[in-house]
């Protein structure tokens, strides 16, 4: 693993917004649901950054926004020192062989009218790295090698294989046009637990064969632990802590951050009957509207007066150790 | 044996993509092709869908009908022959004669150009708008979609017919204009049908994947959208064929059709037919027969090719033998 200072990605104060209501001859408030409520976090070369969350936190917004799937409301990515929130059109477009993405469901990512070949293939037509066909296939069967796949199906369509086969297609696809940045927005959530290891090692040996930085989305912790280098934890549209990974799962230091690690099952009986889990009360608050304060505040344990009057600081609180919280 | 079904769909699939396939046997397990890809497809289409052939076979009985109309018709379509009015068919007159004695085999004959030229016509017009409207309307979205919408909402809310007199009345008479006429009065419809199918697959993860791959907006439409909504198209396409045939015997009753004496099956059957039926049924049934052979064996041959060009079905049927 080569992990150097260089930062490939810098996201600073993103904010994803989607505004509901407000018609032509409706004269109502419009809703605003800030899936991304200023996040900022930077990625180096080389690095794997976990982002971790429960679902409709913003993780797969935050994903979609760096790659302006989603165009962000304010804020700015840089990619490389260029802001791609500044980039339209063709010049985007461009930009976009540099960063790929590997989807969640591999049953609704893959065109069902494309063969494999044309699948992995594509990438490399839209941004013209292949000469011709010829050069093409070698490199789609090169790809399908890696991903470890059979080069003699490559004339068969996705519904012909199983759920992690078809993630294969998709990585192979992603990595085809050998971009540097990959966004894995819950590469493995999808798949059977007995395919999820395969997968992340899958993941694991390509980052390091081919040294790409990954931001790595998922909910489950333990996956994220074992991928990630550091990590970002994510609640209700803002990141509440951020750490290198062994800091953060040996000394989370955010209220919240214990819930989720206390919820991981440790598969040792004696262990686990001595551990009590923080039970978090209560559902995720609606982000049309957010709690007053800290956002976590209405289902902290710990929380104190000063928790639902003011939002509390990101601040470095140890090398590398960034939190948001009150009380620490 | 276990394997078998497995083999044979990657053979049918291969047989339909040749583009695809390996220049020599380096890709291994894939089948090599033997013909051209059509060829392959007609074969599926025996082999698997013999209703479809049944179909197809309709189809191409007609269409040589009505390329080769001077050979097989056994008398000028036109031509009247004196006073042998309303003769049944016979050995003379296959098919019999109508009210004009005129060869009634001949003009079916000859009116397999007219109506299949209408009919296919009117068809490929009215799809093509459809599917141009609908796939803009569907996919792009807000202001672009509601004009779009709006319009299709003010040509539906009119009766189909409206539509085709008002043509026919501002155009004039001739074959290209009935074929403008029933397009516009049809397409309508379709391009909401169209417009739908694409609403539902664009918010899908794969077109996702194709932006973030850096596909520009009309790769994403023609290799993403169009492919997957193909089906509904196709349906569209063989259900409007009878539709095409019937309503161009609809504006024939009123006049506004291809202009006599063409021999058109709708005007056969709506106009002389209809006034003459009880003395001879004859009139009525044979230009019947022909309507429905054409509209049994596009509806067929459709269903069959929409089947056969899905690779999930192909997969499918197959696995269920």
């Amino acid at each position: 693993m080569h992990i150097n200072t260089d930062k490939i990605l810098q996201v600073r104060d993103m904010n994803i917004h989607f505004t509901f209501g407000g018609g032509l001859l409706k004269s109502g408030r419009k809703a605003v649901l800030k899936a991304v409520d200023g996040v900022s976090f930077d990625l180096l070369t080389g690095e794997t950054l976990g982002l971790v969350g429960e679902s409709g936190c913003g993780k797969s917004s935050t994903a979609k926004g760096v790659l302006q799937l989603y165009k962000p409301t304010s804020g700015q990515v840089l990619f490389k020192e260029e802001n791609l929130c500044d980039l339209q059109g063709e010049a985007l477009r461009r930009m976009r062989r540099q960063m790929q993405m590997i989807f969640q469901d591999p049953y609704a990512s893959l065109n069902p009218r494309m063969t494999v070949l044309r699948i992995i293939e594509e990438p490399m037509k839209v941004h013209r790295t292949h000469g011709n066909r010829k050069e093409r296939r070698e490199q789609v069967i090169e790809m399908v090698q890696r991903v470890g796949l059979n080069p003699s199906d490559i004339h068969r369509y996705p519904h012909e294989f199983s759920g992690g086969q078809r993630q294969r297609i998709g990585i192979a696809r992603a990595l085809a046009v050998r971009p540097e940045l990959v966004v894995c927005d819950e590469p493995v959530s999808a798949l059977d637990v007995s395919i999820q290891a395969q997968m992340i090692h899958l993941i694991e040996a390509l980052r390091d064969q081919f040294n790409l930085s990954y931001l790595f989305i998922s909910h489950d912790l333990s996956v994220v632990k074992h991928i990630s280098h550091r990590v970002a934890v994510m609640y209700l549209g803002i990141i509440v802590e951020l750490a290198a990974k062994e800091e953060l799962y040996a000394r989370p230091l955010h209220p919240y951050t214990q819930a989720l690690l206390s919820a991981i099952p440790i598969p040792d009986p004696e262990v686990e009957r001595q551990r009590t889990a923080i039970a978090l009360e209560g559902e995720i608050p609606s982000p049309l509207a957010p709690p007053p304060g800290c956002r976590f505040h209405p289902r902290c344990r710990l929380r104190e007066a000063v928790c639902s009057r003011q939002t509390p600081q990101w601040r470095e609180v140890a090398p590398g150790h960034h939190v948001a919280c009150h009380l620490v | 044996m276990k394997k078998q079904p497995h083999k044979r769909t990657r053979d049918t699939i291969a047989a339909l993509k040749p583009h695809y396939l390996p220049a020599s046997a380096d890709a291994g397990g894939a089948a090599p092709h033997r013909y051209h890809w059509l060829i392959d497809l007609f074969i599926q289409l025996v082999k698997t869908k013999p209703l479809g052939a049944f179909g197809g076979a309709l189809v191409l009985t007609l269409v040589l009908m009505a390329l080769a109309a001077p050979l097989i018709a056994t008398h000028d379509p036109n031509e009247m022959h004196g006073m042998q009015t309303l003769v049944p068919p016979g050995s003379d007159f296959f098919f019999g004669t109508d009210a004009l004695a005129r060869d009634l085999f001949s003009r079916i004959v000859h009116g397999a150009r007219v109506s299949l030229t209408v009919g296919l016509g009117a068809v490929g017009l009215s799809i093509f708008l459809a599917t141009v409207i609908g796939v803009l309307s569907g996919y792009f979205g807000g202001v672009l979609d509601t004009i779009l919408q709006r319009c299709v909402d003010a040509i539906m809310s009119f009766p189909w017919l409206i539509i085709m007199l008002t043509v026919m009345s501002i155009l004039g008479p001739g074959t290209g204009n009935v074929i403008l006429a029933l397009a516009l009065a049809g397409f309508a419809g379709s391009s909401r049908v169209i417009r739908s199918a694409v609403l539902a697959i664009k918010h899908s993860e794969y077109v996702l994947a194709a932006r973030s791959i850096g596909c520009r907006q009309p790769a994403i439409l023609i290799r993403h959208i169009l492919p997957n909504v193909a089906a509904p198209i196709l349906v569209l396409a063989t259900l409007g064929l009878g539709n095409a045939i019937l309503a161009e015997a609809a504006l024939s009753f009123l006049g506004y059709g291809v202009p006599p004496p063409a021999p058109s099956w709708g005007r056969m059957l709506s106009g002389d037919g209809l006034d003459h039926m009880l003395r001879g049924p004859w009139l009525v049934i044979f230009p019947g027969l022909a309507i429905s052979a054409a509209v049994f064996g596009f509806n067929m041959l459709g269903d069959a090719l929409r089947d056969l060009l899905d690779p999930r079905l192909t997969g499918g049927a197959r696995a269920n033998k």
